[in-house]
């Protein structure tokens, strides 16, 4: 590659024009997939779209754009923009900050943004030394040069903010840098170590543990290093019949001891060694634990049964089982017990899931609570790259602020003796918030007036 | 008094308030004006005493959370928000005729919001998805950016009008648009309102993140609403850069404001109805 090749390849990437095109760009390209659906199977694309449009939507990695090599590459692009832009402007911004303000000619003064000329009846060092009080006064650190035609001051004040606009440059460099960081494709094909980071997910049935947890995408099941456990879990419900909580309460066993023991519900994960558990769904089983106490004895039992079998509590001497559900889809709502003591007839009666029932019997009174069991859905991140992520987020909002907000200053006075008095006159730019500068500025020299 | 009646009143307030501002674009009389601000200050006033009630009253239900739950208090909560906005906007700078291109765009939300059928006014619980701190700061700062957009929005189609306006009555007829602001500044204040939306729109998408992560386990997934609000920074951000580094000034920036206000009103709109997503909860 010639050099003048690697330049012009170097001043493209430099280019404003080119950020504009991939800002344009990648708006117009993420609306495909607003309105595309994504990650669903192929078949759907086929029967929706027809054969040979989701072949070229294949083709294209349509059902999965925003991974998609084109728009990875446009990204890449972008970043390198950014950088390159950055980069290369840097240097300039450090140039207009060593400038020497006490360079100009007091003759070029006027042709400042803000400009204005007054006049003072004290002669040369009063007056300077009056100027020179009064910037120091309003926070302004003057510097001050003999110009051979008079006396010449300059200040200046937020000359950093110019670096405003590359802190939220850098911001969005750390926050892709995160997302790299944190991806779980770039764990499992770049870094071969899908423990890194991933995004999986388990279906865990009340009283089971797992180790492991199934990766969304690859299906791999990945290792926790620890158990978790399921001890229970519950939703609750508004009056209105809306659900108002899902709770698992966890375990987690490390090295075969229990650790911690927490209640996971959505907006309330659970981190565990780096790996977080997120509440995420839930499936009814058509199992039920009972809990079934003697009253007077205090003798307890618990089992877990299902429908349409008769079970045995030696220990009580009763016998019992479900003849009937009632369920909203595969939530059961009551259930029909049937339950002897073998003292004359059974009974059978209706008890909500998840409420005691009193039983009077001829051998005695018992307490039988009967609840559908489930398994709890939980998904499971580990994503080493998310502070990287909110750190950058952090630093955009800094550097916002500093390069909309705050801006760069300067103010120049010159103090040239006449026959009577002396001539003073005043100068300044700001490189933002225009308005608010001038009003400062004539301020400034009010106070000099009076 | 309930809440429900205080809205109706803010309702009115604003229709009113938009009607006597438009006589003022189009009579140029101050008195007119004047009423029409009154008016823009008295509904945001109410509306604001409308919100806290609104606000008291779900506690009283037990249900309590902040009004800002769903479609019908997103869109009291947007014109509240850009009235507000708006106001400042016209006691800063001194530019009341403004008011006739802001204040009608919240008179229709908030119409809207009372008369559509597919809005439900009703205070509900909160799903266990919304159950979080970050709900209020999300929210909050997401809306303050839609407020700056819209009145941007609202300032470009000003600048776009004053600009024919003066375009083709260059006879001495005096024209529809003289008691509009001069070009430079209607042009200054579109970029300033752009400025200010960007970075609430930011620290929207920012907070919005961190709250996908504390909920769902990931903080960006490209769901259409997702997707859409970063389309919508991407048209700003481009906005800010070609006028900063390529100096495009007036028209241009003008018709970005439009355009970008169309991508604020299908972010907050027209992804909820039009697509399907994880934020469908917004959308009744």
């Amino acid at each position: 590659m010639t050099t003048q090749k690697k330049n012009s390849i170097l001043s493209l990437f430099a280019s404003v024009q080119l950020a504009l095109f991939l800002l344009f760009l990648l708006a117009a390209t993420s609306i495909i997939g607003t309105l595309i659906p994504q990650n669903s199977p192929p078949a759907f694309y086929v029967e929706r779209f027809g054969q040979k449009t989701a072949r070229f939507f294949q083709l294209l990695d349509i059902p999965d754009m925003y991974n998609s090599w084109w728009f990875l590459g446009l990204l890449t692009l972008f970043t390198l923009n950014l950088i390159v832009c950055s980069v290369e402007r840097i240097p300039q911004v450090v140039r207009i900050l060593r400038r020497d303000g006490l360079v100009v000619s007091p003759e070029q003064l006027h042709k400042f943004p803000l400009f204005r000329e007054t006049r003072s009846l004290e002669a040369l060092p009063a007056a300077s030394d009056r100027v020179a009080a009064l910037l120091e006064a309003q926070g302004w650190s003057a510097r001050e040069a003999d110009k051979g035609s008079g006396r010449l001051y300059f200040a200046q004040k937020g000359g950093w903010t110019r670096f405003g606009v590359y802190v939220v440059h850098s911001s969005i460099l750390i926050i892709l840098a995160g997302a790299l960081i944190g991806s779980s494709a770039v764990a499992r094909k770049l870094l071969h170590n899908p423990q890194f980071a991933f995004k999986g997910s388990i279906m865990l049935p009340e009283g089971e543990s797992t180790n492991h947890i199934i990766a969304f995408k690859s299906d791999d099941h990945l290792d926790l290093g620890f158990h978790l456990r399921c001890d229970a879990f519950a939703i609750e419900y508004y009056p209105n019949g809306m659900p108002k909580t899902y709770r698992s309460r966890v375990t987690v066993l490390d090295n075969g001891q229990a650790v911690q023991t927490a209640d996971i519900e959505v907006n309330q994960p659970l981190t565990y060694k780096g790996v977080t558990f997120y509440q995420s769904s839930y499936q009814p089983y058509q199992n039920y634990r009972v809990s079934l106490k003697k009253k007077d004895t205090n003798a307890e039992t618990t089992a877990i049964v299902t429908t349409a079998k008769q079970v045995d509590w030696p220990g009580g001497g009763v016998s019992y089982g479900i003849i009937n559900r009632e369920s909203q889809g595969e939530v059961t709502r009551r259930l029909k017990i049937w339950f002897t003591d073998n003292q004359g007839d059974p009974s059978v009666f209706w008890v909500n899931n998840n409420q005691e029932a009193t039983i009077e019997r001829p051998s005695g009174t018992y307490l039988l609570t009967i609840r559908q069991m489930y398994a709890t859905g939980l998904q499971a991140t580990k994503d080493p790259g998310v502070w990287l992520v909110y750190g950058g987020c952090l630093l955009m909002l800094v550097g916002l602020y500093i390069a909309f907000f705050l801006s760069h200053r300067k103010i120049y006075v010159f103090v040239q003796p006449e026959e009577k008095g002396s001539r003073i006159l005043f100068a300044g730019e700001a490189n933002k918030n225009k308005v608010g500068f001038e009003s400062k500025f004539s301020e400034l020299i009010s106070k000099l007036e009076k | 008094m309930d809440s429900s009646q205080l809205f109706g009143i803010t309702m009115m307030a604003y229709l009113l308030a938009s009607a006597f501002y438009l006589g003022l674009f189009l009579f140029k009389n101050e008195r007119i004006g004047q009423i029409g601000m009154l008016l823009a200050l008295g509904g945001a006033a109410v509306q604001t005493a409308a919100i806290g009630l609104r606000w008291y009253e779900s506690y009283q239900m037990g249900v309590g959370h902040a009004p800002l739950t769903n479609m019908y208090e997103s869109l009291v909560f947007f014109a509240w928000c850009t009235t507000w906005f708006y106001l400042a906007l016209e006691f800063r700078f001194k530019t009341r005729v403004m008011g006739a291109f802001v204040m009608p765009c919240v008179a229709v939300a908030m119409a809207y919001a009372s008369f559509s059928d597919r809005i439900d006014a009703r205070i509900n619980p909160l799903i266990p998805a919304l159950q979080s701190n970050w709900l209020i700061a999300h929210v909050v700062t997401c809306f303050i950016g839609y407020a700056a957009f819209a009145v941007a929005g609202g300032l470009g189609v000003m600048y776009l009008l004053k600009q024919s306006a003066a375009n083709d009555t260059k006879q001495d007829r005096p024209s529809v648009t003289g008691s509009l602001p001069a070009l430079k500044i209607i042009d200054d204040l579109t970029y300033k309102a752009i400025v200010f939306g960007f970075m609430w729109l930011s620290a929207g998408i920012i907070t919005g993140a961190i709250w996908a992560n504390e909920a769902w386990g990931t903080y960006w997934s490209w769901d259409p609403k997702e997707t859409w609000s970063i389309i919508t920074w991407f048209l700003y951000a481009l906005t800010l850069h070609a006028r900063f580094t390529r100096g495009w000034r007036g028209r241009r920036i003008a018709w970005l404001a439009i355009l970008g206000f169309v991508a604020v009103f299908f972010t907050y709109f027209g992804v909820n109805f039009l697509l399907s997503g994880l934020h469908s909860y917004g959308s009744a």
